[in-house]
């Protein structure tokens, strides 16, 4: 299989996390449709690895995993924090920020 | 034969994605999105990353998405009378968004010049992936980087303990603090009972408040 199948199911993916994060209003929906997005970076990552006999990007995609382990217990404790305050677990009505 | 696995875990990728996208119930999601990592799992294998794999599974489809089902059950189903999807006047120009984006990456995947990525791929060696060679990598070469992830996952497992605590203020009554988790349960502050404690109920607090 050549490498650039693997980056169209990557953009792919990507694009259907980004679509996602962008139509959805539960916050946990959101942080879901992230790891979508940064799984398919992984991929891509993976595959150029791949491509170029080189594992530096098998590293990367190590890293960037601990980075999403990371978004996802500080996203989740901000969802249990909301909830817990008895907000709306919906980002349109949670618009203190804007002022 | 590296082509029909190849189909068949790229097509439960995009299912799972569409499927997480789609799906109105937040657990469902969730249960799509592990579909969607086991599939990719099996595309790392495809490409010679056995460790990336092997920690997709463990890692992302076994302990992040354990996290996830927790607080979609903690939180709850949403309410009915929220929708799950923005309004038409948002998800339409973010649908457009998306294609835009997705005819944008093909362009630039498809009318690259890179050649390498019109090849099967390089030469390897037969360890490539393992995780000898990964542990490795991230112990020699990559060390800094290596020592920053894990730090900053001792920052967010602190900083996730401290959004998610109780606080004072925060709540009209019946705020804890940590000296008062040690000490006898009391009623009027609204504290739960003892038999409740360690429960959902202590978690979130007693409905009546």
């Amino acid at each position: 299989m050549s490498v650039t199948w693997y980056l169209l199911v990557s953009a792919l993916v990507f694009c259907i996390g980004a679509g996602g994060i962008l139509v959805r209003r539960s916050p946990l929906v959101i942080l879901l449709c992230l790891e979508l997005m940064l799984n398919a970076a992984n991929l891509a990552l993976v595959a150029f690895a791949r491509a170029h006999g080189n594992q530096d990007g098998q590293v990367f995609a190590v890293i960037v995993m601990v980075v999403a382990a990371c978004e996802v217990a500080v996203g989740l404790g901000l969802i249990v924090a909301i909830y817990r305050r008895k907000l709306p677990v919906d980002v349109d009505e949670l618009r203190e920020l804007q002022g | 034969m590296a082509e029909v696995v190849f189909f068949i875990a790229a097509i439960g990728a995009i299912a799972g994605a569409a499927g997480t996208v789609a799906l109105s119930d937040p657990f469902h999601a969730v249960l799509s999105l592990v579909g969607h990592l086991l599939s990719l799992a099996a595309l790392f294998l495809l490409l010679r990353a056995e460790f990336i794999a092997a920690a997709q599974v463990v890692v992302y489809a076994g302990a992040v998405m354990v996290l996830y089902v927790f607080v979609s059950a903690y939180v709850g189903r949403p309410d009915s009378s929220i929708p799950s999807v923005a309004g038409p006047g948002l998800k339409w120009p973010s649908i457009v968004f998306a294609g835009a984006l997705l005819i944008e990456l093909c362009i630039a995947i498809l009318g690259t010049g890179l050649s390498a990525i019109d090849a099967e791929g390089a030469g390897f060696f037969s360890a490539f992936g393992s995780p000898a060679e990964i542990g490795k990598l991230l112990l020699t070469k990559y060390l800094l980087a290596f020592e920053i992830a894990s730090f900053l996952l001792l920052v967010a497992a602190v900083g996730a303990v401290i959004l998610a605590r109780r606080r004072e203020g925060l709540e009209p009554t019946g705020t804890i603090s940590v000296s008062d988790l040690f000490s006898t349960t009391q009623d009027e502050t609204g504290l739960v009972d003892e038999h409740d404690s360690g429960s959902m109920l202590e978690a979130g607090g007693s409905p009546k408040r």
